[in-house]
């Protein structure tokens, strides 16, 4: 019997079905996000521009349009001769002040509010969930209310207008919120894990120390994430808190920007907003990947 | 009074654990109930129940994890109710595992004795032995995420090993591995207690791990004891309609009748005489059991002191036996038999079995007569 060789493949499709290169539902959702990328991209890139220009050149309008002439002279300014009102040392002084608050404010209040976490889920005592209660309302409790107790505190304690004062404040305010996220990352973990560390002979500290921050560096990075953009970005609390000496960066570049006397300076003002929004944006752009990755961890369980 | 406050050594005498009136509430829902258990040196002693029987619940107590609502716990002779998990001498193996993610095998192997204060050389010596029995010394250096589920429980186990105790926990070792990995773990466990001789106390909803592994079972349901026997006591002799229908695979056939004068009357009549009651038997409704594979076909059949015609409604072949679904008067009835016979649905079947080999429950509390 002769076999005729049967082709192998028969016509029709077979394997990937082929794609266009750019279908119509694919330029749509380019055009939408090109729109909206526009749409935030555009103050940043007129504060940019502006910074880079000298006065002369703003005053002939045109913001859009890249400077002609290159010059750093008003982010020099910004940082070291701006004037605020009293002192004429630009923001220099308000960014130390800031990482003075920042520094200690971001690692007392994780180091508290992770244990807080952990003890809250691994070690329940009596009535810890009326206290995790508790926290949780401090949460919603509108800051305004709690402006003006504040004051006297600090005033009694002495650390009124200093920025220890601030720190302390920072780190209460920090508390409720980030308490919650490691309790939630601390419920999702096994139990087991807990259980076998207990056996092992681990103690409070030890399991928290040598089992569950080494695997908890997601939710940390999160956490550091949240205080550092949060209490870098605080204006009010510095404003009614600090003293001149001792503002913070925002509350400096606020001044700087809103000082009546003489011409307005755009070019530093725009050099002055962009130097004050640096640190959050780096931290972001540093820490992007773990911080997706934190936040999903956290949000697996409640 | 005085036995009671007093702990008379003699009575925990060649105990490895006794649990003494154990009761264990979560607020106003009681798990455990006046539980008590003796557990003999070296035992090795199977928790078997379905799943939410209290059996971790259990566990946890004697381990220490959860805090007894009353009762207590001896373990070597000391009476550990008071006493944290690490002091108790005892070592646990978990469902999930729970190897520390972030430490090496070696790491994981070391916590236990590093927590205790124990002397480097004596870690490394301990960690080397408990690698050697379990096979792990080329895995020492790796994080737990780089192993399989096989090894990952061995490291576990590995875990409670070092630490030289007297009683092994597991909770369920096996449950999260494939059927193949949990059988040849199995035997590896059966083996280590062979060589170690260590108590082992052992918590499975599985009735294979229980009647393969045990020296004798607990079969709870409803954080009661059932029954606490050797595998075969079990197997053979039942306690009450519970665990008859909770061990064998398929399960036992059950007919109801009722019994009069030593004669059991339901679809069919079975002369009781040779049974062996547990107790001089009064008449009443009862439930009759017989074991699928303790029903004969064919010749046996034929010499078997009870016999009677079924049609086979459907058959189940499995390889090495097969299973013939049928019913007697309105009960299911299951027959298992060798595998290489022909039969086909709708034929009819002389079956015989043995009064000897059955069970009979009283049909209102369910225990045996
Ligand atoms: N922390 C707890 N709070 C309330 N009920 C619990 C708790 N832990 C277990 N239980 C209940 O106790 C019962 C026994 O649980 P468990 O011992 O885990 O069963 P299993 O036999 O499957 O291991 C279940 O009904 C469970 O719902
Ligand atoms: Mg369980």
């Amino acid at each position: 019997m002769i076999d005729a060789p049967f082709p192998r493949t028969l016509s029709g499709p077979a394997g990937s079905r082929p794609r266009t290169r750019i279908a119509p539902k694919r330029l749509m959702i380019y055009a939408a996000l090109l729109i909206v990328s526009v749409y935030y991209l555009l103050p940043l890139w007129v504060m940019v521009m502006t910074s880079l220009k000298g006065m002369p050149e703003i005053r002939m309008g045109n913001i859009f349009a890249p400077p002609v002439e290159i010059t750093f002279e008003p982010w020099v300014k910004a940082w070291s001769s701006a004037c605020t009102g009293l002192n004429c040392d630009g923001l220099s002084r308000g960014f130390w002040n800031s990482v003075m608050i920042v520094v200690p404010s971001v690692v007392i209040s994780i180091a508290v509010a992770s244990v807080n976490g952990y003890a809250l889920v691994n070690w329940k005592f009596r009535g810890s969930e009326v206290f995790f209660t508790i926290l949780l309302f401090g949460a919603f409790i509108p800051y305004q209310v709690m402006i003006y107790p504040l004051v006297i505190i600090l005033r009694e304690l002495g650390l009124m207008g200093s920025v220890w004062g601030l720190v302390l404040v920072h780190t209460i305010f920090g508390m409720p919120i980030i308490t919650l996220l490691f309790r939630n990352y601390f419920a999702s973990l096994p139990e087991e894990l807990f259980k076998a560390a207990r056996v092992d002979g681990a103690g409070f500290w030890g399991i928290f120390l040598r089992v569950l921050v080494p695997m908890s560096l997601p939710i940390f990075t999160v956490a550091v994430i949240l205080q550092i953009t949060g209490i870098w970005n605080d204006f009010l609390f510095g404003v009614i808190y600090t003293k001149p000496d001792t503002y913070p960066m925002t509350v400096q570049l606020n001044n700087i920007v809103n000082s009546v006397q003489g011409v307005k300076e755009y070019n530093v003002n725009m050099a002055a907003t962009l130097l004050t929004g640096l640190v959050p944006l780096s931290i972001y752009l540093i820490s992007g990947k773990l911080f997706v990755r934190g936040i999903a961890a956290g949000a697996v369980k409640g | 009074m005085l036995d009671q406050t007093h702990t008379p050594a003699a009575a925990l005498a060649g105990l490895s654990v006794s649990i003494r009136d154990l009761t264990l509430s979560f607020g106003s829902v009681t798990v455990l109930k006046d539980l008590n258990l003796d557990i003999g040196n070296g035992e090795f002693l199977v928790l078997l129940g379905a799943s939410g029987c209290g059996k971790s619940t259990l566990l946890n107590c004697i381990a220490g994890l959860i805090e007894p609502t009353g009762g207590q716990i001896f373990i070597s002779g000391q009476n550990v109710t008071w006493a944290e998990p690490s002091a108790r001498g005892i070592g646990m193996v978990f469902q999930s595992y729970a190897l520390y993610p972030q430490m090496t095998v070696e790491g994981n192997l070391s916590f236990g004795l590093r927590n205790a204060g124990v002397a480097r050389d004596e870690i490394a010596r301990r960690v080397a032995r408990a690698a050697e029995i379990l096979q792990l010394q080329p895995l020492l250096k790796r994080k737990p995420a780089a192993l399989s589920g096989g090894q990952r429980q061995r490291v576990a186990i590995g875990r409670a090993l070092v630490r030289d105790v007297d009683v092994f926990l597991f909770d369920e070792p096996l449950s999260n591995l494939d059927a193949k990995l949990r059988a040849e773990l199995r035997v590896e466990i059966k083996r280590l207690h062979q060589n170690l001789k260590n108590t082992m106390i052992y918590v499975t909803h599985d009735q294979i791990e229980a009647m393969t592994l045990a020296d004798r079972i607990a079969i709870m349901k409803g954080g009661i004891v059932q029954q606490l026997a050797a595998p075969l006591e079990i197997y053979n002799r039942p306690a009450n309609l519970y665990v008859a229908g909770f061990i064998g695979s398929p399960p036992m056939n059950f007919l109801k009748g009722r019994l009069e004068n030593r004669l059991f009357k339901g679809a069919i009549t079975v002369p009781m005489a040779d049974y062996d009651f547990t107790t001089a038997p009064t008449d009443g409704e009862v439930v009759f059991g017989i074991r699928p594979e303790h029903v004969a076909l064919g010749a046996a059949a034929e010499t078997s002191p009870i016999r009677t015609e079924i049609t086979v409604e459907v058959i189940e072949p499995m390889g090495a036996d097969t299973l013939i679904w049928t019913a007697i008067g309105t009960d299911p009835f299951r027959i298992r038999i060798d595998g290489q016979t022909r039969i086909a649905p709708g034929d009819r079947l002389t079956i015989g079995f043995d009064p000897a080999c059955a069970s009979l429950f009283d049909a209102k509390t369910e225990n045996r007569l």
